[in-house]
């Protein structure tokens, strides 16, 4: 305290007059970029993907494995567009806009191969549970029944062991969605991960464990994110095969998630006085669509169930 | 993220292998015994840990060698290892075909079924072995091409436990294999004449093979040797990089990018403070192709010095050499070689290069360059987008030249001689010498090395004409991922212009012939099934493609066409041409080129 030197320190009970809370550096701004899609010409800032380009200028472009939540991997290919000078076509989920770059998002070479990428999953896979999938198939003129009846396809039983959700993977394009939500890009779990290869490839846990048994939280990550239905809350699942799903008689109500600090916002989806399913908005900014378990799945309190069966036995622990 | 591992435990056997690859466990964190002293108030994992994945690949190839298949026990061992979620080890373990997640005995047989064994009888020993062994899938197994054409039909024995062996069998008969599979014991065979041009004046880049042995140093060097390494280290790397793009060298793993451009870009950014790479591709698995084995056998110092020359003119201070995992004998004489040029101080302590070799497992993908870096990184074999380019960020995200076997064992000469005087070999656009692998229905099949500018004729009779029946129907140029080219195009020259000209490929320089007994539907069909397994499975066209492909040309092979043979053909066009415009890599785009070229030039389906 008595060095000369630190004489000039602040003392830290006396408080300094304060200026001005300091905002954050300006963003470096972007370099705007032109290219020309379609024949009409647009910029964007450097770093967009053709995907969003196209959609600044309102081009629907179709997406199986693309989600603004997710990092794109761009397996699907059904986003494929034609790039001058490019020998084959580009994913527009992953490739960012260069300068000079010229795109055909709607040539008989891009439709050709939407169409063929449609017919290719609709012939091996179930996709009765994935209505864009069948528009974009309505969109592209596509006919999976050309590969004949005795197509191979991914039909299998569905995984049904745990009480929160059902995995049905005779349902499972490979979008690599619900491996991304569960690892990297959103819960940091890694329960499931791509195994085997080739047309053999599939979501898998290690050695197929059931759920229970592996790393999984339950935080149904990966039911938000999969396109096709092929993960679905056990809710919904039991509804359909009851054939008391009717989403036209469905209500979606926006609220905040009652259980911590947090505050993510939920969308209670209710059929009959009943939740049937819960999501969270892509768009918001807390979760970015994902939840937790509790937020995904506690909501059984609010709503009354018809009892199950008789009272569970009290255990010795109770008795004791 | 903590890993969450089952409760099944690794054998004690499993454990020791897993540890003689990755060393002892420093904590019983990463697997070693817990001490509550040592790890009671610290976590061993995080960054450090996984900063070890590129270990994955070897770590499984060592309990899988001990057990003869990865057990959930050693799985667990593994990944707790690592730190890598038992999920992604499972992930990437069962991506590989050589590797079994059931158990399996520990002797197996891998019986080459693929097209060059099956113009030599591999059908046959196919199905006696079912006889006498049972149906594929645990005493022995049918395999895709095993890279030992010139001395088909062909097969790998591998047999798992304390002292693992692996050996190729060829060529094979149905009666000796059965004996090993039942005995484990394998008889003394010649090696065979692999290349028949061995000892003539003018090869370059077989110059030494038959003359040279393979397992000295001294005696590479008493043949001329580690000369260019000493020439290379005076020029400085500029000056080497001006002669490999002088010599106009291409790449010759199948895409001819000019490897000066690549190695020019590393140059240029040396100092930006990254750590670059260099990598060898010697996962040579195109059916057909078996040249860069026949080099690494041979002449294995020739790459490695090739290799050092390389990673001093690009700044590389590491170099991987990723070879197929069917290869022992050619990793065996590279591992002595590298282990010899270290004790030479030619490379690792004392220099500023070294080698790491790693074996692939049993994917055709990995030669695909970005699927081999993530083999490398302890991944699955799946091929990345492409921007960025390797050169940009590559292995581990670094600027990467990645350079096929031959491309590199090319650098020696022109280090030696300059650029210019390797540019007059050839022709204007394919300059230097080539190797061809000629295989199936040819009288002295093995490896030859041509200038560019030989005819495919030409070519064929350096091999000694036409075997078989002696009437040739069919050439297939450049592997299932090439082309057929009939008996007519013959003075096509075997160069990358002469042969896209015809509407070919020269692709990995795959030279198999087919007699006119051969039913060239069964070929199509093979070809066709040989994609549909190697698929990686990462992108819709590819991974469905080669199926609906494979069942469309059953569909014709057994003459019963949905609607008719005419509308069966279109809906192959839109097959190929998606797999063609919309797959991510290579693998789909040629995945019907071979099928296609037959379609064109014979009608093979009435």
């Amino acid at each position: 305290m008595s060095d000369p030197t630190n004489a000039a320190a602040p003392n830290p009970l006396i408080p300094i007059p304060r200026g001005p809370v300091p905002l954050a550096p300006p963003a470096a701004a972007r370099c705007q970029i032109e290219i020309t899609i379609d024949g009409r010409k647009l910029s964007v800032p450097e770093g967009t993907t053709l995907l969003e380009a196209a959609r600044s200028i309102a081009i629907d472009t179709p997406t199986l494995c693309y989600l603004e939540n997710l990092t794109p991997v761009n397996v699907c290919r059904v986003c494929v567009v034609e790039l001058e000078g490019s020998r084959t076509l580009v994913p527009a989920c992953s490739r960012k806009a260069e300068p000079g770059m010229s795109i055909q998002t709607d040539s008989e070479r891009v439709r050709l191969s939407r169409k063929l990428v449609l017919e290719f999953l609709a012939s091996s896979v179930d996709t009765s549970t994935a209505p864009a999938l069948r528009s974009y198939m309505e969109r592209y003129d596509a006919h999976p029944e050309r590969f004949g009846a005795s197509a191979a396809t991914v039909a299998q039983p569905v995984k049904i062991d745990n009480e929160l959700y059902v995995r049905d993977y005779g349902k499972c394009i490979l979008c690599y969605k619900c491996v991304e939500a569960c690892g990297e890009d959103a819960q940091n779990t890694f329960a499931i991960a791509v195994a085997g290869r080739g047309f053999a490839a599939g979501i898998s846990t290690e050695f197929e464990i059931p759920l229970p048994e592996s790393a999984c939280v339950y935080c149904g990550n990966c039911i938000g994110v999969c396109p096709t239905g092929a993960l679905m809350f056990k809710s919904e699942f039991d509804m359909r095969q009851a054939g008391s799903w009717d989403e036209s008689r469905q209500t979606q109500t926006d609220t905040i998630c009652p259980y911590c600090g947090v505050g993510c916002t939920l969308t209670v989806h209710q059929q009959d006085n009943q939740i049937v399913r819960v999501t969270s908005p892509l768009d918001q900014q807390v979760t970015d669509g994902h939840l937790c378990i509790k937020g995904r799945f506690g909501w059984q309190f609010v709503q009354i169930t018809a009892p199950a069966g008789p009272p569970p036995a009290s255990t010795p622990k109770d008795a004791a | 993220m903590d890993l969450h591992l089952s409760a099944a435990l690794p054998t004690e056997q499993e454990r020791l292998a897993v540890d003689a690859a990755l060393g002892i466990p420093s904590s019983g964190w990463t697997g070693g015994v817990r001490d509550i002293a040592v790890d009671g108030r610290t976590a061993a994992s995080g960054h450090a840990a996984r900063a070890e994945r590129h270990l994955l690949l070897p770590a499984l190839h060592a309990a899988h060698a001990r057990a003869g298949w990865i057990s959930p026990g050693a799985l667990n061992y593994v990944s707790q290892r690592l730190d890598v979620p038992p999920a992604e080890t499972y992930s990437v373990a069962s991506f590989y075909g050589m590797f079994s997640m059931e158990p399996r005995p520990a002797r197996v047989i891998h019986v080459c079924d693929d097209i060059a064994c099956l113009t030599r009888g591999a059908g046959a020993i196919c199905e006696q072995l079912e006889n006498k062994l049972g149906p594929p899938g645990s005493a022995w197994l049918r395999s895709p091409c095993l890279g030992l054409c010139e001395r088909a039909p062909a097969a790998l024995f591998t047999e798992a436990g304390e002292h693992p062996r692996e050996e190729a069998l060829a060529p094979a008969t149905a009666d000796a294999l059965c004996q090993i599979a039942n005995s484990g014991v394998i008889p003394p065979g010649s090696p065979g004449n692999s290349v028949p041009q061995a000892g003539q004046p003018q090869l370059r880049l077989l110059q030494r093979i038959g003359k040279v042995n393979p397992q000295s140093l001294a005696d590479y060097r008493a043949h001329g040797g580690y000369e260019a390494l000493r020439k290379a280290v005076d020029m400085g790397p500029a000056a080497v990089i001006r002669e490999v793009i002088a010599s106009k060298l291409v790449g010759r793993g199948g895409a001819a990018f000019p490897a000066g451009k690549k190695w020019e870009t590393l140059h240029n950014s040396r100092s930006n403070g990254r750590p670059h790479y260099l990598v060898c591709n010697a996962d040579e698995s195109e059916p057909g192709t078996f040249k860069d084995r026949v080099v690494m056998e041979n002449d294995p110092f020739a790459l490695i010095e090739a290799m050092t020359i390389a990673g001093f003119a690009i700044g590389a201070q590491r170099g991987f050499l990723y070879i197929r995992g069917e290869y022992p004998l050619a990793t065996e004489r590279l591992l002595h070689a590298i282990g010899e040029a270290r004790a030479h101080g030619l490379l690792g302590a004392g220099t500023h290069f070294d080698i790491e070799l790693r074996r692939g497992a049993g994917a055709y993908i990995c030669g695909e360059e970005t699927a081999l870096f993530n083999s490398i990184e302890g991944y699955r074999g799946e091929p990345r987008n492409k921007p960025p380019y390797p050169t940009e960020a590559g292995l581990f995200g670094e600027p990467t030249v990645v350079n096929n076997v031959e491309t590199l064992i090319n650098v020696p000469g022109i280090v030696l001689e300059g650029g210019a005087a390797y540019a007059a070999i050839g022709t204007e656009r394919s300059t230097g010498t080539k190797l061809f692998c000629l295989s199936g229905h040819i009288a002295r099949p093995g490896v030859y090395e041509a200038a560019f500018g030989a005819t495919l004729r030409e070519v064929i009779d350096l091999a000694g004409g036409v075997s078989g029946s002696g009437r040739l129907q069919a050439v297939l140029l450049g592997g299932a991922a090439g082309g057929f080219v009939t008996p007519a195009e013959l003075d096509i020259p075997l160069t990358f212009e002469g042969t896209r000209a015809a509407g070919a490929s020269l692709g990995s320089a795959v030279v198999m012939l087919f007699d006119d007994t051969i039913d060239l539907r069964k070929i199509l069909l093979r070809i066709a099934a040989f994609f549909r397994d190697e698929s990686c499975g990462q992108c819709v066209p590819c991974r469905v493609g080669t199926v609906r492909q494979e069942e469309l040309m059953h569909r014709l092979a057994g003459n019963h066409p949905l609607v008719s043979v005419t509308q069966e053909a279109a809906v192959l066009r839109d097959i190929s041409q998606v797999m063609r415009d919309a797959s991510i890599c290579g693998l789909g785009h040629t995945a019907s080129s071979a099928i296609e070229s037959a379609l064109k030039r014979w009608s093979i389906f009435q």
